[in-house]
């Protein structure tokens, strides 16, 4: 196993660096453009000016490869310098005595078009919230959806399974945007404000959580969308994990181990589930990334202003710097969790082996 | 729900009344058999019939109504349900009947055309990189690159390249409506192609395949025969998960101006617009959502008796 | 003038004995919403209303726009002009006078040496700067004495107040952005994101595309304002969640850009939490009718000269009943609101410039269109329903980009032409790839692969000259330009051009009137552009707020130092 480990890893190496090639690609073969959000009143030759300056017009190879020296040696270095550093940088971006320096102060970084700052900069100040709400949000979608899913495959066609059938198929075809528009005019709109049950509208990324209080606003403005998001999720492993456990539930070892006097919980959650887990591994494999990604709706929706909404942003505005990292450090994490997630088949069924 | 011990009567029934029935007609199709189990499946049939309902009532409704749902009345904007107007109208005083009868057509359409598309594409990918060990590599790797790719630049550059020449080759509708469900497939193949691979990793290694291989059965007949129908289910799963993704997708492409024209009404995009009118118009956003959530749980009602009629272990329980 | 007499207001407050005299940052905290986030707060590097307007609360410039689109002298000590012998006698310069007392928020005082250094900063070659056109056609920006600025001009210009004028050219500290000229200007991400201003707030915090937190600005020159203390300016979500968290959630005082259905607008004004307020600059909603060719057959030569004239749109017959069929009035009613008004004009403000020889387009007359095509000989030849001109089926195609009230607009339109006779294809564009201007891409507005577009256009500032020579017979957009141009719907005419040009030269303000009311005439009555409706800006605040004159000549924040909320209502 390690050394199949061992070798998927290396080869990853290459296929990664293809598929931020094809990213790249398509990102600068899009036609939206830089200056497209601009007012009309900014005449073209100005537009040409700004495009220049943001060196759009260079050579695609040129482009391509200024990015990924940068991508895959200066960022590291500077991630590097800080992770080591206690004391924050000075005002020149260079490092405080007793630091190691290991680029100079003025290499550039990778420059957002739009903000003309960091790419990663942007994703620092970005990523907490989406890690609170998006990833609180699917941890809550897999705590509801695998425990529905066990009791609906095994209580099959009860009041209970049809409950959760109804819950998931309406939560998965119903958009979040509209699930998180009704959230709002229900809990922000109708509530009166001075209600306990009041929910702000609008997520403010600046909430600092320093005591009980504090923590209570921040579960507050938690709560819608954790819930539209949690809905969404939940109703897609419950349905997978339904199916999965049925399928099982009908095979022969389960008869074996009932006969063998096993208890109904033992077979049930140890053998049934076990063997049912590979498509529900999948899935969540498949949106860990995606939690890194944001949620482009229900961010815009909530005003959560996370990775999804500078995602967004940054493709409304042809931003490609930002495109094609945040694309990038998606793509690195969806490789990575396909491994976990094969690697985790192999420890779920032993009998799969891959070498 | 209600039909809970209806179904408890029927499982009990089935074993009596079909046992005997395949004893007497000895000579019938594996079809007609799941046929036979999927016609006592209560859930599977209430689906059809919601489903069937769904499909006259968007053919065979613009018909009987007879409202032109691109007919503007500025005097009757925002009219509450009536007998004029059964759904109530939209914001320029369109007919929310007409618009979602004409509507359904192409969101109906793209749904399962699409979903169709993603089941193909997934489940071959899938069962190729699951298994032949050396099209893994290659494959997973393909599909790691589709997951990563940034979704709506990638429209965009695809709908720049195809939609004139797809919309002079096919006249302006049928261009976009191929081009929509490509597109809606190939984005969202990749979920289908990694479980059905998950899976298939699982099951080949059991003994059953052993069996059949040791017999010298030839690959082809192994997936067809032995490995597709053990997993059908999350298949299944996938396809009517796949039907509201691709209804809620065109919407969004669509709501873009990437899709159909904005005089092309379908119920993600009515949906779409109505959400800023909820409290003004709360029947404009009612039956959209109510026709896609039952389309969705009507196929996924099918597909729960489709997945149950042709699993042997299941059929005569 | 307007600063003036809102100085004699409070004067005059401050002699009533019992009305207290609003203290600087008495009236508490001050919540803005604006839909789209600001991404930087250099209006230079980004030209985007949402970063010049946020900007403002800092930067400010020698002179601002009032609501009537009025000059009002802000860091200047007055307005100049020939009489006052601020602008120079052959209209080739003109020299701003510093305010007295004026100071930076870290203390240290404006002088001419930051004006320079603006002007430096903005015409680098190689910074890209997006207000460079404010300094177009300036030689030289120098001191006089220690407290003048004199701008020199390559050429007699009759409107100098385009540098240093308005949101848009704002002073910047020299000492802050000295080392960011050129190339280098990107990586000054501290000064970018905090800029050193004159103005009445100072930056705490800027999030990029997120928030920004100001607060009073301690060295601000009058002592009383501003009225907040603490401003938090929040972006993202949309239109709609904009107007409710202001007008329903009452989360937000304020919410700028509300271009929603004006029905759900005023249902939400009807709760009585919030005010929408509207001010009108010079946009225009209007359609452009192809004068060139856009057939796909023609494939790479569509809509350029080579593709030959329209085959039916360059005829004013068919343009002119395409107006008359279309209710303006309902346009407004139906997508705009208080946002909008009919017009006919191309320029319709400022009032000197505004004809009125076009107003019969006001009323719809769809019997005096289809007259008015009959008696052309235009008619339905073949019975399909469609009429033909010269046997060539009236078909077009009605391009826009993708926006709910574009849309709802593009549908009522499509109506009124189907009762003319004449068929009528919609398609809306992602406005990324509409404004985009990717010569690539077949879909943006300048290369009008269509019959019809529409959007809407406006120009900065007070002064259309530079807007009406959009319209000269060699800016039309083409190949060779990368489609660049300005000249969108290909209308061409030698007698316009040389309006133009006499133009350039007039410098007697009622003449300039009369050239350009000649110009949106002859536009106009060419029927190769129908102007639809005068859009304004509408915004929401609180009705606790007061201050608020929203401008759409400058930024709306523009007098922000004034607001204050009503006693005894202020939030923390």
């Amino acid at each position: 196993m390690v050394t199949y480990i061992i070798r998927r890893l290396i080869l990853a190496v290459p296929a990664l660096i293809f598929i931020s090639f094809i990213i790249f690609m398509i990102v600068k073969l899009s036609p939206a453009d830089p200056t497209a959000n601009l007012p009309l009143t900014i005449p073209p030759e100005v537009r040409e000016q700004i495009r220049e300056s943001l060196g759009v017009n260079e050579p695609l190879v040129g482009q391509y490869l200024r990015w990924a020296r940068m991508m895959f040696i200066t960022e590291p270095l500077i991630m590097l310098e800080d992770a080591l550093c206690s004391a924050p940088r000075l005002p020149d971006r260079s490092m405080p005595d007793g630091c190691w320096q290991m680029v100079p102060p003025d290499t550039s970084r990778i420059i957002s078009y739009q903000t003309r700052s960091p790419v990663f900069d942007l994703i620092a100040i970005s990523l907490p919230q989406t890690l609170w709400v998006v990833g609180t949000s699917y941890i809550i979608g897999i705590l509801i959806g695998m425990p529905l899913g066990i009791v609906s495959a095994y209580k099959q066609y009860s009041l209970v399974d049809q409950g959760a059938t109804f819950f998931s198929m309406v939560g998965f075809s119903i958009p979040t945007f509209f699930t998180g528009t009704m959230a709002i005019i229900i809990f922000s709109v109708w509530t009166p404000t001075d209600a306990w049950w009041w929910l702000p509208s609008s997520y403010d990324t600046t909430h600092v959580v320093e005591d009980w209080d504090s923590f209570v606003f921040q579960l507050q403005q938690m709560v819608m969308p954790m819930m539209v998001l949690g809905l969404y999720n939940a109703a897609q492993i419950s349905r997978y994990m339904r199916a999965s456990m049925l399928d099982n539930l009908q095979q022969d070892y389960v008869r074996t181990a009932r006969a063998k006097g096993m208890g109904e919980g033992t077979v049930v959650l140890k053998h049934v589930l076990r063997n049912s887990l590979i498509p529900v591994v999948t899935v969540i494999a498949l949106n860990v990334p995606a939690v890194f990604g944001g949620a482009l709706i229900t961010e815009q929706v909530f005003r959560v202003n996370g990775i999804g909404y500078q995602l967004i942003q940054a493709i409304r505005g042809a931003d490609v710097p930002m495109v094609q990292t945040i694309s990038f450090i998606f793509a690195v994490l969806v490789v990575m969790f396909n491994l976990i997630a094969d690697v985790l088949y192999g420890i779920l069924d032993p009998r799969i082996r891959y070498d | 729900m209600t039909d809970r011990p209806q179904l408890a009567a029927v499982s009990g029934a089935t074993p009596a009344g079909a046992a005997p029935e395949i004893l007497s007609e000895a000579p019938r199709s594996q079809w007609a058999d799941a046929w036979d189990q999927f016609r006592h499946h209560r859930g599977a049939m209430a689906g059809l019939f919601c489903f069937v309902s769904i499909i006259l009532f968007v053919t065979v409704g613009p018909w009987l109504w007879g409202v032109d749902p691109g007919a503007l009345d500025t005097r009757n904007r925002f009219a509450a349900p009536s007998l004029a107007h059964p759904m109530g109208t939209m914001q320029l005083g369109q007919d929310v009947m007409a618009q979602v009868m004409f509507g359904g057509r192409i969101s109906l359409a793209v749904g399962l055309v699409a979903m169709a598309i993603t089941l193909l594409l997934g489940t071959l990918i899938g069962v190729l990189a699951g298994f032949f060990r050396s099209l893994d590599g290659i494959l997973m790797r393909l599909t790691d690159l589709f997951l990563a790719l940034p979704v709506l630049p990638l429209l965009l550059v695809i709908i720049m390249l195809f939609r004139e020449p797809l919309s002079q080759r096919f006249g302006t509708e049928a261009g976009i409506f191929i081009l929509m469900v490509s597109v809606i497939g190939i984005t969202s193949w990749m979920p289908v192609a990694r479980i059905v691979r998950g899976d298939i990793l699982a099951i080949k290694e059991r003994e059953f395949i052993l069996a059949a291989r040791s017999i010298g059965t030839p690959p082809r007949r192994l997936i067809l025969l032995h490995i597709l129908p053990n997993v059908l289910s999350p298949i299944m799963v996938s396809g009517t998960l796949a039907v509201a993704n691709a209804i809620i997708t065109e919407s969004a492409l669509s709501y873009l101006g990437l899709g159909f024209p904005s005089d092309f009404p379908t119920w993600g995009k009515i949906l779409i617009d109505a959400v800023q009118y909820t409290e003004r118009a709360p029947w404009m956003v009612i039956f959209p959502g109510v026709l896609i959530s039952l389309t969705v749980l009507s196929v996924n009602y099918m597909g729960d008796g489709m997945r149950d009629a042709l699993d042997p272990r299941i059929r005569g329980r | 003038m307007k600063r003036s007499s809102l100085l004699l207001g409070a004067a005059a407050l401050a002699l009533a004995p019992a009305a207290a005299l609003a203290e600087r940052g008495s009236s508490g905290h001050l919540n803005i919403i604006y839909w789209q986030a600001p991404s930087t707060l250099n209006p230079y590097l980004s030209g985007g209303t949402k970063e010049i307007e946020s900007a403002s609360l800092v930067l400010e410039s020698m002179a601002r726009f009032d609501q009537n689109g009025e000059m009002v002298p802000w860091l200047a000590a007055d307005i100049p002009t020939v009489e006052n012998g601020g602008v120079s006698e052959d209209l080739t310069s003109i020299t701003w006078t510093i305010a007295d007392g004026i100071v930076w928020s870290d203390g240290s005082a404006l002088t001419p040496a930051d004006f320079i250094f603006t002007w430096e900063y903005c015409t680098h070659p190689e910074g890209g700067c997006a207000q460079a056109s404010s300094y177009d056609g300036v030689t030289s920006v120098e001191a006089v004495g220690d407290n003048q600025v004199r701008i020199t001009f390559g050429a007699p210009t009759p409107f100098p107040y385009t540098a240093f004028v308005g949101s848009e050219s704002p002073v910047i500290q020299a000492a802050q952005f000295a080392d960011c000229l050129g190339a280098r200007a990107p990586e000054c991400t501290d000064a970018n994101f905090g800029p050193i201003g004159t103005g009445p707030f100072v930056v705490d915090e800027f999030r990029p595309n997120d928030v920004i937190e100001f607060s009073a600005n301690t060295n601000y020159r009058n002592p009383d304002q501003p009225g907040f203390a603490t401003v938090t300016f929040r972006g993202g979500g949309d239109a709609v969640s904009a107007a409710r968290s202001v007008c329903q959630t009452g989360e937000f005082d304020y919410a700028w850009n509300l271009q929603i259905d004006p029905q759900i607008l005023a249902d939400m004004e009807a709760e009585g939490n919030c005010n929408v307020v509207t001010a009108f600059g010079t946009s225009v909603e209007r359609l452009h009718l192809n004068q060139t060719n856009p057939d796909p057959s023609l494939g790479d030569v569509r809509s350029t000269a080579q593709a030959g004239e329209h085959p039916f749109l360059t005829n004013p017959v068919i343009g002119q009943a395409l107006s008359m069929a279309i209710d303006r009035a309902l346009l407004v009613e139906v997508g705009y609101g208080a946002g909008g008004q009919p017009t006919c004009n191309v320029l319709p403000a400022p009032e000197l410039y505004a004809s009125t020889a076009n107003d019969a387009c006001l009323t719809q007359d769809i019997p005096g269109a289809i007259a008015l095509l009959d008696e052309a000989g235009i008619v339905d030849t073949d019975g399909d329903g469609i009429r033909e001109y010269n046997g060539t089926p009236l078909r077009v195609l009605y391009q826009t980009s993708t926006n709910a009230v574009r849309q709802d607009t593009q549908a009522l339109v499509q109506a009124w032409w189907a009762e003319l006779g004449i068929d009528t294809e919609l398609r809306n564009i992602d406005a990324s790839v509409f404004f985009g201007g990717d010569p690539a891409s077949p879909d943006t507005f300048q290369k009008f692969y269509a019959d019809i577009e529409m959007y809407t256009n406006n120009f900065a500032g007070v002064d259309p000259q530079a807007y009406m020579a959009n319209w000269l017979c060699d800016d039309w957009p083409r190949p060779e330009t990368q489609w660049q141009g300005a000249n969108i719907q290909r209308f061409c005419s030698e007698e316009y051009d040389a309006l133009v040009a006499e133009m350039a030269g007039t410098a007697d303000l009622a003449e300039r009137g009369r050239l350009a009311r000649a110009m949106n005439d002859m536009l106009v009555q060419s029927y190769s552009i129908i102007p639809l409706i005068h859009r304004g800006g509408v915004s929401a605040h609180a009705v606790s707020i007061e201050g608020i004159q929203m401008s759409d000549w400058d930024s709306e924040l523009w007098n922000i130092a004034e607001w204050t909320r009503t006693p005894g209502m202020e939030r923390q």
